[in-house]
């Protein structure tokens, strides 16, 4: 009987969640600048340490902003968990009568909002920069749109194994990144592909898989991860 | 009255190869305080953890309303309300945003509900400073702003009074002294002396043997 008067309805608590992390994100903003200018500054230094030849760098690009992308991304993740395993609110979301794999679904992605979304927008200009022909930006940016997701979502996992070990931060990193090497290989392949005239229907469609694969189970394996580790 | 609500049977844990409680047996009834006393390290956040169900390595049993705790989790969460020793508040955020999210993680409320229960707690004038600026007390008395408002059944507090004054923690208690009454099961530790009638007190010895007393003087013996 208690039940229908004071028991929240599902949207609403996804709400409080996302508003909360978008709040706590933005009175961190220098937490949240930090990956953007490192992947700015990756992508500048490169041409100035190997070779600013146009052709060289055209061929290099997509590899160079993907690689810049992932690496920029891992930057961050050791941060998703952190503050709130010290201060005790990730013992809050866990004792949420609510499905703990859903709020860490609206976690990953108001993660996601603030460190991938911006370093796509980033993309385009630092892409043009290295002499990516123009008319496949669209691809690159398609393909970072279904990638970067992916690198957070399964990142969120080895942030979450690692949330209670005081020195996690290399550890996700090695957890990680061997995972998200499928979704570099095929994200500068589908750019690659294009630019080699070859089609890329057959990329993207793996891509997609990638993606809808990681937004359905990785947030069971997170939960499950980070019961574990307020457990301790 | 009188039917347990929450039941330890048999409960034994070991934690770093030591043995914190074994065959411990409990009930908790519905409109009970029961006070977990021990020396530190005894075990009375592992066993409030465990009663929560966020640590699961025991050996024996937790019933809830008579069946398995681990069965009906998401039905036991929503009648719990756990804070723990650390009081999951966010330095940067206000006291009111902490307690809208905190507070909108287990039930519907009002936004004015949040207004009454941080004036309750001597906040008002506060709500919209970040709580990195507040003392320590004032950061508790956040997180026990909840208290004014929660629904649940159950309440779990680890050491919920530190930081907080004299004149709070009689206030707090009168609170719990109420809200048992109105028939909310309340399991508690702390350091401070609770002057509150039909307080049971659950003694836990670093010894790992378990005295139990029912009325409010209690006498433990001293163990080895």
């Amino acid at each position: 009987m208690n039940d229908s008067t004071s028991s929240q309805s599902l949207s609403a608590v996804l709400m409080h969640v996302l508003k909360r992390e978008l709040l706590t994100a933005f009175r961190h903003r220098q937490a949240l600048i930090n990956p953007l200018v490192f992947f700015a500054i990756v992508i500048v230094l490169f041409p100035l340490g190997v070779s600013p030849e146009p052709a060289f760098l055209k061929m290099a690009s997509v590899g160079l902003v993907w690689v810049a992308a992932l690496l920029s991304t891992m930057l961050s993740l050791d941060r998703l968990f952190q503050s709130d395993y010290d201060d005790g609110s990730l013992e809050q979301l866990v004792l949420c009568p609510e499905p703990l794999y859903l709020l860490l679904l609206v976690k990953s992605l108001a993660h996601w909002s603030l460190t991938g979304l911006p370093l796509i927008l980033m993309s385009p200009f630092l892409a043009l920069m290295l002499h990516l022909p123009p008319e496949h930006l669209p691809v690159m940016l398609l393909t970072l749109v279904m990638g970067t997701p992916v690198i957070s979502l399964i990142g969120g996992i080895g942030a979450a194994l690692t949330v209670s070990l005081r020195s996690g931060g290399v550890l996700v990193s090695l957890l990680v990144l061997p995972l998200t090497i499928p979704v570099l290989i095929f994200g500068s392949g589908t750019v690659q592909a294009s630019i080699d005239g070859l089609p890329i229907m057959g990329h993207l469609a793996i891509m997609g898989m990638m993606l809808v694969l990681a937004l359905t189970l990785s947030p069971f394996a997170t939960a499950e991860a980070l019961k574990m580790s307020v457990s301790n | 009255m009188g039917n347990p609500v929450l039941e330890i049977l048999n409960l034994d844990c070991e934690r770093d190869d030591r043995l914190l409680f074994s065959d411990l047996n409990y009930q908790f009834k519905v409109g009970d305080i029961v006070q977990l006393e021990g020396p530190n390290g005894a075990g009375k956040t592992t066993l409030l953890r465990i009663l929560s169900g966020l640590f699961s390595s025991y050996d024996g049993q937790i019933l809830w309303k008579n069946d398995l705790l681990s069965r009906n989790s998401a039905l036991f969460q929503s009648e719990l309300l756990f804070i723990g020793h650390k009081s999951a508040i966010k330095l940067s955020l206000s006291p009111l945003e902490n307690l809208r999210y905190l507070m909108g993680l287990q039930q519907t409320f009002n936004e004015s509900d949040l207004f009454m229960a941080l004036e309750q707690v001597g906040l008002s004038g506060y709500e919209y400073v970040l709580c990195r600026n507040l003392s320590a007390g004032q950061q508790r008395r956040v997180s026990l702003a909840r208290l004014y408002l929660s629904n649940a059944r159950l309440w779990i507090l680890d050491e919920i009074f530190t930081a907080i004054d004299k004149q709070g923690v009689a206030q707090f208690e009168k609170l719990l002294a109420k809200k048992a009454k109105s028939g909310v099961t309340i399991i508690l530790t702390t350091h401070h002396e609770l002057s509150m009638p039909n307080l049971r007190i659950l003694s836990l010895n670093a010894a790992s043997t378990i005295f139990e007393c029912e009325t409010d003087i209690c006498e433990v013996t001293e163990h080895e």
